[in-house]
C-alpha cells in the first residue's frame, strides 16, 4: 500500500477554457516524502506541470500551495501529515489569481506588503557607527522577523479574499508591528496614520486561520491585537 | 480606499469602539431585564407600566435603542462591504439599512415616550 493517488489543479489560460484536475498514480515506495519530492516525481511523468520552488527547506516561501485543502510549504510538509486513504490534492493558494497551474500572481500580496513601508524610518541623525538597541527591545521583534512572506497565511484568511485590496491581511500587518515594535523606528505616528481605516486592520474578524497556517510558527493574529491597542490608545 | 457617499470619512477605530461599547451598554440592557423577570414572574399591566413610566427605564431604554442601530450600522456595512460587490447593489443595500434603522428608532423613540 505505497501508491499515492495524486489529484493536481491544472490551468493553462493559453490552452485551457476553465482550470482541470489531473490525476497521477505516485509509488512513494513507502517512504514519508515531502509534497515537494511528490511534485517533483509528477513532473518527470508530465513536464507541463509548473510550480514555484527554490531552496526547499522552509527558507525561501515561494512553494507555498494548498495540500489537502491545508496551505503550506510543500517542502517542509511530509505526506504523513497531509494525507488521508492515500490521497492528495494539490491546488494553488486560494484567493489570488492564477497565472497557470500551482502559480498564482501575488501582486496584490506585495502590494498590501509595500503599504506598510517595510523598512526602518527614523528621522534622528545617524550615529556614527549604528543605531544600538537594548536586549529586551531586540526581543521584542522575535516572532515577527522570521516571516518568509509566503503567503500561506493571508490566502487563508476569508477578510483577505474578500478585500485583498484593502485589508492589509496577516502577512504585511505581521511585517507592519514588526516596524512598530523596533525601539529604532520613529515613525509610529504615520504608520498607525496610515491604517485607522475600517479596512486595513479593522477587517481582521480574528478567525486565527493565518495562525493555523503559518508554517513558521507566527502568530499574526496577537501582532493585529497589538496593532488595535496602539490605534485605539493613540487615538483615544 | 472605497470611497462614496455611504463611506463618509470612516474610521476603523471609532467603529471598532462603537461596536465595543454599543455591545455593552445592550449587555447590559438585556441584564438588567432578566434580573427584572426573576423579581415579576409574570408582569401585569401595572408592573410594565410602572416599569417603563419612570424616566430612567424611558433614558436607559433609548440608549438601548441606540446602541442597537449604532451596532446593526457597523456591522451590516461591514457586511455589506464584504459580500456585495457590485457598487449599485451594495449601495442600493447601504441606503435600505440607513432607512430600516431610521424608521426603527424614530417609531421606537414614539413607543418609548409614549408609555
Ligand atoms: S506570517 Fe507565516 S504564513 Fe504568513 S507570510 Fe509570514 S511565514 Fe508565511
Ligand atoms: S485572524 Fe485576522 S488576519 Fe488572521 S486569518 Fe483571521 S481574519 Fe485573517
Ligand atoms: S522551496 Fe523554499 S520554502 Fe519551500
Amino acid at each position: 500500500m505505497s501508491k499515492l493517488q495524486v489529484s493536481v489543479y491544472r490551468y493553462n489560460p493559453e490552452s485551457d477554457d476553465a482550470p482541470w484536475m489531473q490525476d497521477f498514480e505516485i509509488d512513494t515506495q513507502g517512504r514519508d516524502l515531502m509534497v515537494l519530492n511528490v511534485l517533483q516525481m509528477i513532473k518527470e511523468q508530465d513536464s507541463s506541470l509548473v510550480y514555484r520552488a527554490s531552496c526547499r527547506e522552509g527558507v525561501c516561501g515561494s512553494d507555498g500551495m494548498n495540500m489537502n485543502g491545508r496551505n503550506g510549504l510543500s517542502c517542509v510538509t511530509p505526506l504523513s501529515q497531509v494525507v488521508k486513504n492515500d490521497r492528495l490534492v494539490l491546488r494553488p493558494l486560494p484567493g489570488l489569481p492564477v497565472i497557470r497551474d500551482l502559480i498564482i500572481d501575488m501582486s496584490l500580496f506585495y502590494k498590501q506588503y509595500e503599504r506598510i513601508h517595510p523598512y526602518l524610518q527614523n528621522d534622528e541623525r545617524p550615529p556614527s557607527t549604528e543605531r544600538l538597541q537594548s536586549p529586551e527591545d531586540r526581543d521584542k521583534l522575535d516572532g515577527l522577523y522570521e516571516c518568509i512572506l509566503c503567503a500561506c497565511c493571508s490566502t487563508s484568511c476569508p477578510s483577505f479574499w474578500w478585500n485583498p485590496d484593502k485589508f492589509v491581511g496577516p502577512a504585511g500587518l505581521l511585517q507592519a508591528y514588526r516596524f512598530l515594535a523596533d525601539s529604532r523606528d520613529t515613525h509610529t505616528r504615520e504608520r498607525l496614520a496610515e491604517l485607522d481605516d475600517p479596512f486595513s486592520v479593522f477587517r481582521c474578524r480574528g478567525i486565527m486561520n493565518c495562525v493555523n497556517v503559518c508554517p513558521k510558527g507566527l502568530n499574526p493574529t496577537r501582532a493585529i491585537g497589538k496593532i488595535r491597542e496602539m490605534l485605539v490608545s493613540h487615538t483615544a | 480606499m472605497v470611497s462614496s457617499i455611504f463611506n463618509p470619512g470612516r474610521n476603523g477605530v471609532s467603529d471598532w469602539l462603537i461596536q465595543r461599547v454599543s455591545a455593552v451598554v445592550l449587555g447590559l440592557y438585556t441584564l438588567f431585564l432578566l434580573a427584572w423577570f426573576l423579581f415579576n414572574p409574570s408582569p401585569d399591566y401595572y408592573a410594565w407600566a410602572g416599569l417603563f413610566g419612570s424616566f430612567w427605564m424611558k433614558a436607559f431604554t433609548l440608549l438601548a435603542l441606540l446602541s442597537i442601530a449604532a451596532h446593526a450600522w457597523v456591522g451590516l456595512w461591514t457586511v455589506a462591504t464584504d459580500y456585495i460587490k457590485p457598487a449599485a447593489v451594495r449601495n442600493g443595500f447601504v441606503m435600505f439599512i440607513i432607512l430600516a434603522l431610521f424608521v426603527f428608532v424614530v417609531w421606537g423613540v414614539q413607543v418609548i415616550w409614549g408609555v
